[in-house]
């Protein structure tokens, strides 16, 4: 993003910034409960004591750890997978004339509209008949061929020049051997923006894995953060925080990080 | 050789595609036409009856308005403080990164995490709006527990939720825009509001229309906060088109009228797309 536009007035920046506080304030608040006792969560008393102990019991109250393993182990398979099916059938509507090739990528442009999560009636009914329910595999499965990746790769490898293949080709490189050498390697800023939308994404997708799921086993943060903080399990207000605070800290403290990565991402994939 | 290349290259994919999304999409409109089955009656073709029921339906209609209210109450706000953190972001503003950063940090948040946080708030007595009006004397109000406060409580947070996100379609067509625009409005004389409304406003129009199309359809899709927040009560007074569907299926297990649901549910949202395609094309002739 260019550096632009005029300096802003005294007015306007201090509206700009007490937004900014605004936005901010319950992420900061999340943060005043998660490191306070109970007794001070809506006493804002800077003297109040500081105290982990929240975190403790966050910890021990829910599988925390294996929510976690859920989650990462999740995250990776789905973007694993793909990588590898979006790059095949990236490459097939960019570089190959084939028959049909229109109406399949039509087709394959409908799952931008209908995500997995509108359909969860009949996926699970498969997932069932599958023997997928409660495994991750079965969360995972709907989202492997995503729409979205095979239409950015596409894009992508279509500004690839025709020339670098055929310099390629004369090498004596078979046609995975030149997707892998010459549009891979060139395609590498758009697998970084894919993959950091849909590791955002799995990380915190709800709806599909709490109907799929019923163990903790299997399920991730955002499911076992939602049994953990219904008001009817009665844990108090500083542990709801910091379970919350553990659950996005991995996104959070990345995105802090790779901030303008984040936004250029995220806004590839809110274009298409 | 490039048909069999082709399609060797897109089975993989497109076995899952048919199979996740294709298929299931087919399968709700067929199950859409037939009862529920039990142990002892099963499934039987009944035509439109499943839709007949849905047009009988009251909490059907309800949801539906709901989706109506919510997309009314979060869209065009969520939009003018797009616009604004735009502008403003797009200026030299001292610590620019760090407000732009504030702005976008609720669409990295799951809405399981920000659900869990604004319940807090929300709670009453104890809740932080709670104490804070009671520092006016104000009285204590059980603000999901209303069904006239409980949608306008959630409209809340997800306009907090989603403002960051648009801000950044916005403040990608303002740094698009050729700086002259303004120089010459302001050798013309022309007021900051005015050079808005006038330039950057009709401007950002393509901008406007993609991200009005774009968050309708999430709208649809947008329920996670309910499972914390509401349930969908008081009395269906927050529930949304989705999250009955998923009570219907998976609370009352009537599998045959969820699909019925979901085909409305998948109309909508083609209808969107319809409307999407279009500006599309016509976005295209504007260049």
């Amino acid at each position: 993003m260019s550096p632009a536009g005029r300096r802003a007035s005294t007015l306007e920046t201090s509206a700009a910034w007490l937004l900014a506080l605004l936005w901010l304030a319950p992420l900061l608040y999340a943060f005043w409960a998660a490191f306070h006792p109970v007794e001070y969560a809506t006493r804002f008393n800077p003297l109040a004591p500081v105290t982990l102990a929240n975190f403790a019991k966050a910890w021990t109250y829910a599988p925390f750890a294996r929510h976690f393993l859920n989650t990462v182990m999740l995250v990776t398979m789905i973007l694993a997978a793909q990588l590898v099916l979006c790059t095949l059938a990236g490459y097939a509507f960019a570089r190959f004339d084939f028959a049909g090739r229109d109406i399949a990528f039509g087709l394959v442009l409908v799952q931008l509209l209908i995500m997995p999560e509108v359909l969860i009636v009949e996926n699970y009914r498969i997932m069932s008949r599958l023997g997928l329910v409660d495994t991750l595999l079965g969360i995972g499965l709907p989202y492997m061929a995503s729409a979205f990746g095979i239409f950015l790769l596409r894009q992508t490898f279509k500004t690839v020049p025709r020339e670098l293949e055929d310099a390629a080709r004369v090498e004596g490189c078979s046609v995975l051997g030149v997707l892998w050498r010459v549009y891979v390697p060139l395609a590498r800023p758009t697998y970084l923006a894919y993959g950091l939308v849909s590791v955002s994404y799995h990380w915190n997708n709800f709806l599909w894995p709490l109907i799929v799921t019923n163990t903790v086993e299997t399920r991730p943060l955002t499911v076992g953060l939602a049994i953990f903080g219904a008001p009817e399990s009665g844990v108090d207000w500083g542990v709801i925080s910091a379970g919350t605070l553990m659950a996005v800290a991995p996104l959070l403290v990345a995105f802090v990080l790779f901030q303008r990565q984040f936004m250029q991402s995220f806004m590839q994939a809110g274009i298409k | 050789m490039k048909h069999v290349y082709g399609w060797l290259l897109l089975t993989p994919a497109a076995i899952l595609l048919v199979g996740f999304t294709h298929y299931p999409a087919a399968a709700t409109l067929v199950d859409s036409f037939f009862s529920t089955g039990t142990a002892i009656r099963p499934s039987r073709f009944i035509g439109f009856g499943n839709y007949a029921l849905l047009a009988e339906d009251p909490i059907f209609w309800k949801v539906l308005g709901n989706n109506l209210w919510f997309a009314l109450g979060t869209i065009p706000t969520s939009i003018a403080l797009a616009i604004l953190m735009a502008v403003w972001v797009n200026d030299r503003l001292p610590a620019r990164a760090l407000v732009r950063m504030a702005y976008f940090t609720p669409t990295v948040l799951p809405m399981i995490a920000v659900a869990n946080i604004w319940l807090f708030f929300y709670t009453p007595q104890i809740g932080l709006v709670d104490q804070f009006r009671a520092l006016f004397g104000a009285p204590s109000h059980n603000w999901l527990g209303d069904p006239g406060t409980v949608l306008a409580c959630l409209m809340v947070m997800v306009i907090w939720k989603e403002a960051g996100f648009f801000m950044i379609f916005y403040l990608a067509a303002l740094q698009s825009l050729p700086p002259e625009l303004e120089e010459a409005a302001k050798i013309e004389g022309a007021s900051r509001w005015h050079f808005f409304r006038r330039v950057m406003f009709p401007l950002l129009m393509p901008t406007t229309l993609f991200v009005l199309v774009n968050a309708t359809i999430n709208s649809f899709k947008l329920v996670d906060h309910l499972f914390i927040l509401t349930k969908g009560g008081p009395d269906n007074a927050s529930s949304l088109l989705l999250y009955y569907i998923y009570q219907v299926a998976f609370s009352f297990f009537d599998t045959a009228y969820a699909s019925t649901l979901t085909v409305v549910l998948l109309a909508l949202l083609a209808g969107l797309a319809l409307v999407q395609f279009h500006l599309v094309e016509k976005r295209v002739h504007y260049r």
